[in-house]
């Protein structure tokens, strides 16, 4: 029989870890509300920037009239012999499954990546120390760049035949790495990365560039997907590869968790605000463009790149602090499940001492 | 016809200004743009600069590093890459960007990008110039 002392003290030790766990779920939330304002404040610049690129579209002769081509760079389509891939993870764990899902999917799409072209090379940029802490385990990291070139604005076409040749660590490397960068999301990290991932493919190191993150809409629309970032396709629209919903019974734990902190499950009414953005550039009337079309265009591409890094990044914090208020939300039923049931044998343990002390007193009695 | 125009600036985090201004001065990228209600519907891209714009009586500076801008007849939309308004601005912060970009100026180092440098100075010293007139 478990003496009841122990009991006890378990039982305070599970009470002090529901409480902390409590206290994270709530911390939890208010991030996510933050987080979440923070997705939706970003929304109008990324739908303006998407229609002037639209409405310049019509204006510039992106494609030549001869060959048929793209004529920018980062519109062209070329194989695919190496690739760049982003993963973005989180910082700190206690997030539920959160990094394993994003984490099982990269795995997933390197596998399949290189099974249907055994002789591609795949760079990865890791965002998060999660990701990062699960790829060093796997891939090695490629050697230092002796050309400082990276992160460097000019922009030059690749000329034909100086492929750049860099040594590698293997056929799966890591490339970049950046820890304790979701903390406070900035628009300049974005741009940064994302000025070093156009250098690169402009020079031709790599022909396409996949980002893999946790795509978060609202509390109920949530899935992990692999969108393709360069080279465009369309501009605006989003060229998924990949998306893992999640299963029903996830959802509703995170709806119920949402609800008991206060958090608002539904997207909140951007149709207003979006509809405004819609129109930004597309007024059917004849602009004086200041600067030539084409011009505008090629300062701005670029730029379209950053804020869609910008925005993953963004809702890839959302994402992972709804995935912790639920983790925590669960954490703390389960506390208080685990608390009720050795109460319980407490409980039955004290009344079995009580009743053998009663026959001990009873048959000495009896026996005198 | 009001003689105001809706003025809305956006940056890539939130929506900064959305007033109802009498007039507005825009670093364009070929000079300063002076914009008052009944504009030429025009586009343009801007440059390191300072925005004023008056509203209510009252004049408002913003520092502004690249962007570009959509002017209708009586609505002016302008995407930042990054604006900010004279009081968030980071004195410290500013001033120590222009001082580095200074050094790598003067440095003879054939390994400073000069251009990348010049425009970091512009940026630092927009910023000092707004943040004064607090």
């Amino acid at each position: 029989m478990a003496n009841i002392l122990d009991i006890r003290r378990r039982i305070r030790s599970v009470v002090n870890t529901r409480q902390i766990t409590k206290a994270m779920k709530t911390v939890s939330a208010a991030k996510l509300r933050r987080a979440q304002e923070s997705a939706l404040a970003a929304r109008p610049y990324l739908q303006m920037l998407t229609n002037v690129l639209k409405s310049l579209v019509s204006r510039v002769d992106i494609y030549d009239p001869v060959t048929g081509l793209p004529r920018h760079p980062l519109l062209a389509e070329r194989p695919e012999n190496n690739i760049l891939l982003i993963v973005v993870t989180g910082d700190k764990g206690l997030a539920g499954a959160f990094n394993t899902n994003i984490l099982k999917m990269v795995a997933k799409f390197i596998a399949k990546t290189i099974e249907s072209k055994p002789d591609r090379n795949i760079d990865v940029e890791c965002i998060g120390r999660k990701g990062r802490d699960f790829m060093r385990r796997r891939y090695p990291i490629a050697p230092e760049r002796t050309s400082s070139a990276d992160g460097a604005t000019g922009v030059s076409p690749v000329p034909p035949g100086a492929e750049a040749v860099l040594p590698r660590a293997g056929r799966v490397q890591i490339v970049g790495e950046h820890v304790g960068v979701l903390g406070k999301v900035g628009h300049n990290f974005a741009n940064t990365l994302s000025q070093s991932v156009i250098a690169r493919y402009t020079r031709g190191e790599i022909d396409g560039v996949y980002i893999l993150f946790n795509e978060f809409k609202s509390v109920m629309a949530q899935r992990l997907v692999a969108e393709r970032l360069l080279p465009i396709k369309e501009i605006g629209e989003v060229d998924v590869l990949m998306a893992e919903e999640a299963s029903l019974e996830e959802r509703k734990k995170r709806i119920e968790a949402a609800k008991s902190a206060g958090v608002g499950v539904r997207p909140s009414d951007t149709s207003a605000a979006d509809e405004a953005a819609a129109k930004f550039g597309t007024s059917p009337v004849d602009y004086i463009y200041e600067q030539p079309p084409h011009q505008l265009f090629q300062e701005i591409l670029p730029k379209y790149i950053g804020i869609q890094i910008f925005h993953a990044l963004l809702e890839s914090v959302a994402a992972e602090h709804a995935a912790r208020m639920t983790a925590m939300d669960a954490a703390t039923a389960n506390a208080s499940d685990m608390i009720d049931s050795l109460t319980l044998i407490m409980n039955r343990a004290r009344q079995a001492k009580i009743t053998k002390e009663i026959i001990e007193i009873v048959s000495g009695a009896a026996a005198q | 016809m009001d003689n105001t125009f809706q003025l809305e600036i956006v940056t890539p985090s939130r929506l900064l200004v959305k007033a109802a201004a009498e007039e507005a001065q825009i670093p364009g990228l070929n000079g300063y743009l002076g914009i008052l209600p009944g504009h030429a519907p025009l586009i343009t891209e801007l440059a390191v600069g300072v925005i004023t714009y008056k509203a209510n009586d009252a004049t408002h500076t913003l520092a502004v590093a690249w962007g570009f801008m959509e002017v209708l007849p009586d609505k002016v939309t302008i995407l930042a890459e990054a604006a900010e308004r004279p009081q968030e601005i980071d004195v410290e912060r500013a001033q120590k960007a222009k001082d580095r970009a200074e050094q790598r100026l003067k440095s003879n180092d054939p390994q400073v990008d000069y251009r990348r440098a010049e425009d970091a100075l512009q940026r630092a010293e927009t910023r000092l110039n707004v943040a004064k007139d607090k």
